[in-house]
């Protein structure tokens, strides 16, 4: 059938669905509905890792074996550093960047150093918003709590008290730097509801928060003209032998030559996972998101934390076939959208957390009630025009700017017509684990962002991403640098590569994968 | 796959079949399914993106790319991640700019909207000629903008520019060698670090966190038992 025909039934039950509300789920209803419909219960998705820090443990097929992969730098290469640094930061992103300003801050010589360019990143993409609570109503403490029923009991406490209690500083010195929150006519912080969260706390920047702090972050990299190499993707740590970190190999992407740093500090930001596409699923993450970070601090020895569990944000699109993974932000739901089945029916209470509603959106496609398109892909509808009845017609275009110019490109017109979403591979829950300074379990090598693990627990909460990156990189960023401020440079060897090489041999892995993947194969060879 | 009401399928013609369209990228053609991003069909094509290729979803600007359809004169930019393919169309990736940023640092600035025209003297000098407006893939009025940014109407700019993926195109174009996404940048940036009220409420926070407001509450969270948390999360509304 035509997609507009397909898409009466929306129209049709808009009306009776506006007086409905929908409870939100139980905590046992949650359990249940998660176990049978996340995709972090697929048995067969999953196998053990076979040697390494976190050998035994349960991970995606995918994951283990970019883990277990080999280092692309020969035994014998030449360790004489082509450039010196207090602080090298590997990532460009939002935790890479806080991390460096705040280390040079310190009078740190940072070395910034990213596979694509600088601010090429998930932080970029970010719509939704932080969280910060600063409303009367609000305190960190209900942020705290918030963020634990979120993440099902299993964030760090630690941890999880720094980002909530660092929150507001932490905006204070975005908006020092010139980011636009948006604001109540009174010039106080406009804060919207996010999903999972009690209170309003989401600061916005309209929808694009990431996108404006990113450039104001990179604007000041600039500024600062903090040594910057760009096009040069880390691909192995160096070690002193005895377990501490000194350095990393970088790799030009133009000529693929190796370039040594030695660096007393090493900061990696390298973000997520999303183009390792776990399970089939498309994803919402930028080209570079190949865990790199995961791979080179395993192989260095730093134990993980929750790598079996990623989120699946629920609205990616599934339609037209050029936008599939790409992101229907949140922010739809949070202003009122529902989700609507083929049967014009609601589900879940949309403002559910995440991996409650990614899982009801695969029950109900799982169960007939999803609506397939050409490619075979299934979805739901997200009622968009809804919020023009609700709120009045210039909504859409007033509130999302950037999601009604991502529609409109292909001539859809979100105002006029809902939209299909499914599931999105998004964010990875765990990573590298690390104490209240950013720091993994091998010394001298720090941790910041997405590629760290323990603060999310299994799940985490809309808006607490940028928020984490903004905290944990300026921890990162401090302590690295005063670090470095105390001590000399470290011996370059690469030891635990041949200790690495030599667990592999021994446990039969001879997969010829070779990690830091660094980018997805879509190029198609023939 | 699980069943689907085959009332609930999603079977135009025009894309069930995709159909191959011929299509010139940076001078040589191939075929290539119709309707893919020019990202896509770079990697359809067996082509390895690494400069061109950032965020795929519109936001980071790194795929700023000249296309033309087919018999139209006009040239054209966009994002390549954004852009579909269509029979006939030629497009090249554009390499970025050499575009002259000023370096400054901006809590420092005594005068921001005096300062332009010592960072980008070369603001002031607009004639006019649209070409930046033309040339932006997110449809900002450039060309005004830049006009509000030398009159000081620094607020407007701030507005106009949020959609900014700072591609850099309206570079390229303008006759006066201004850099329009950056003269935006600076006159954004000093919009929220000199011209904005502060936020109240934010800095009420902060004080009552520095001086261990919650200090109480976070030693009863913070030796609560799992149960006693699971109970005082199961009362958040």
């Amino acid at each position: 059938m035509d997609i507009h025909e397909l898409q009466k039934i929306v129209h049709k039950t808009r009306d009776a669905r506006r007086t409905q509300t929908l409870p939100k789920y139980s905590p046992a209803e949650r359990d249940t509905l998660i176990k049978k419909y996340h995709p972090d219960f697929r048995e067969n998705a999953y196998r053990s890792i076979k040697f390494g820090p976190n050998k035994g443990e349960l991970t995606v097929r995918e994951l283990a074996t970019l883990l277990e992969g080999d280092s692309p730098v020969p035994a014998d290469l030449d360790l004489t550093p082509a450039h010196t640094a207090d602080v090298l930061v590997v990532g460009g992103g939002g935790a890479g960047c806080a991390a460096a300003l705040h280390a040079y801050a310190q009078g740190a010589k940072v070395l910034l150093a990213t596979k694509l360019r600088l601010g090429d990143s998930n932080t970029v993409m970010a719509q939704g918003g932080i969280q910060v609570a600063i409303t009367n109503e609000d305190s960190p403490i209900q942020h705290f709590l918030d963020t634990l029923k979120g993440g099902h009991m299993k964030n760090d406490h630690q941890l999880l008290k720094v980002m909530v209690e660092e929150g507001p500083s932490v905006a204070r010195w975005l908006l020092g730097l010139g980011v636009l929150f948006d604001r109540d006519a009174d010039g106080n912080l406009h804060v919207k509801k996010g999903g999972g969260s009690s209170k309003p706390r989401l600061l916005t920047c309209s929808d694009y928060t990431g996108l404006e702090i990113m450039r104001v972050l990179k604007d000041e990299v600039l500024n600062q003209k903090i040594q910057l190499m760009e096009f040069s993707a880390a691909v192995e740590l160096l070690s002193d032998g005895n377990g501490d970190c000194t350095g990393a190999v970088l790799q030009d992407l133009d000529n693929k030559r190796f370039m040594v740093v030695a660096a007393k500090t090493v900061i990696l930001a390298t973000g997520g996972i999303g183009r390792l596409h776990i399970q089939g699923f498309p994803t919402s993450n930028h080209y570079g998101a190949t865990g790199d970070g995961l791979a080179m601090a395993y192989r260095m020895g730093a134990k993980l934390l929750q790598i079996d569990t990623f989120q699946y944000h629920p609205s990616g699109a599934v339609y037209p076939e050029q936008l599939i993974g790409a992101l229907v932000t949140e922010g739809i739901r949070s202003e009122g959208g529902h989700l609507v089945n083929a049967k014009g029916e609601r589900f879940v209470n949309e403002l559910d957390t995440r991996d409650v509603v990614s899982s009801s959106i695969i029950r109900e496609c799982e169960e007939g009630r999803g609506i397939r398109t050409m490619s075979g892909r299934i979805g739901v509808w997200l009622d968009t025009p809804l919020l023009e009845v609700e709120q009045g017609p210039g909504t859409l275009d007033k509130h999302f700017p950037a999601m009604v110019r991502q529609y409109k490109r292909y001539g859809i017109d979100i105002a006029q017509d809902p939209v299909l979403i499914y599931p999105t591979l998004h964010y990875q829950n765990g990573g590298v684990q690390i104490n209240v300074d950013s720091e993994s379990g091998v010394r001298n090598l720090f941790v910041a962002g997405e590629t760290s693990g323990g603060l999310h627990g299994r799940n985490r909460l809309m808006g607490n991403s940028l928020l984490d990156l903004m905290v944990f990189g300026k921890r990162a960023g401090l302590t690295a640098a005063t670090r470095a401020n105390s001590m000399k440079e470290g011996k370059l060897t690469l030891e635990h590569v041949k200790r690495f090489r030599e667990e592999a041999r021994k446990h039969g892995v001879s997969s010829g994968i070779v990690s830091p993947m660094l980018f997805p194969a879509y190029a198609k060879k023939e | 796959m699980p069943e689907i009401d085959k009332e609930n399928v999603i079977d135009q013609e025009e894309v069930l079949r995709p159909k191959m369209v011929s299509v010139e990228i940076t001078g040589k053609t191939y075929q290539v399914p119709e309707g893919i991003t020019m990202i896509k069909a770079l990697w359809y094509t067996g082509q390895e993106v690494i400069h061109g290729a950032g965020c795929l979803g519109g936001f980071c600007g790194a795929c700023a790319t000249y296309y033309r359809t087919k018999d139209d004169p006009k040239v054209k930019t966009c994002l390549a991640c954004q852009t579909a393919v269509q029979e006939g169309m030629s497009f090249s990736m554009v390499p970025p700019f050499p575009a002259r940023k000023a370096t400054y640092q901006m809590a420092e600035l005594k005068d921001p909207k005096q300062d332009l025209f010592t960072l980008y003297p070369e603001a002031p000098l607009c004639r006019n000629c649209n070409a930046c407006t033309e040339a932006c893939p997110q449809t900002i009025d450039v060309r005004e903008g830049v006009w509000r940014a030398v009159f000081g109407d620094f607020k407007a700019v701030s507005e106009m520019f949020m959609d900014c993926v700072m591609c850099g195109l309206c570079v390229p174009v303008c006759i006066a060698d201004i850099a329009p996404n950056l003269v935006a940048l600076y006159a954004s940036r000093a919009q929220g670090v000199h011209f904005t009220e502060k936020p109240q409420r934010l800095f009420h926070r902060i004080k009552e966190i520095e001086e261990g407001r919650y200090d109480g509450e976070w030693d009863r969270v913070l030796h609560m038992n799992e149960q006693q948390l699971k109970e005082a999360c199961a009362e958040l509304k």
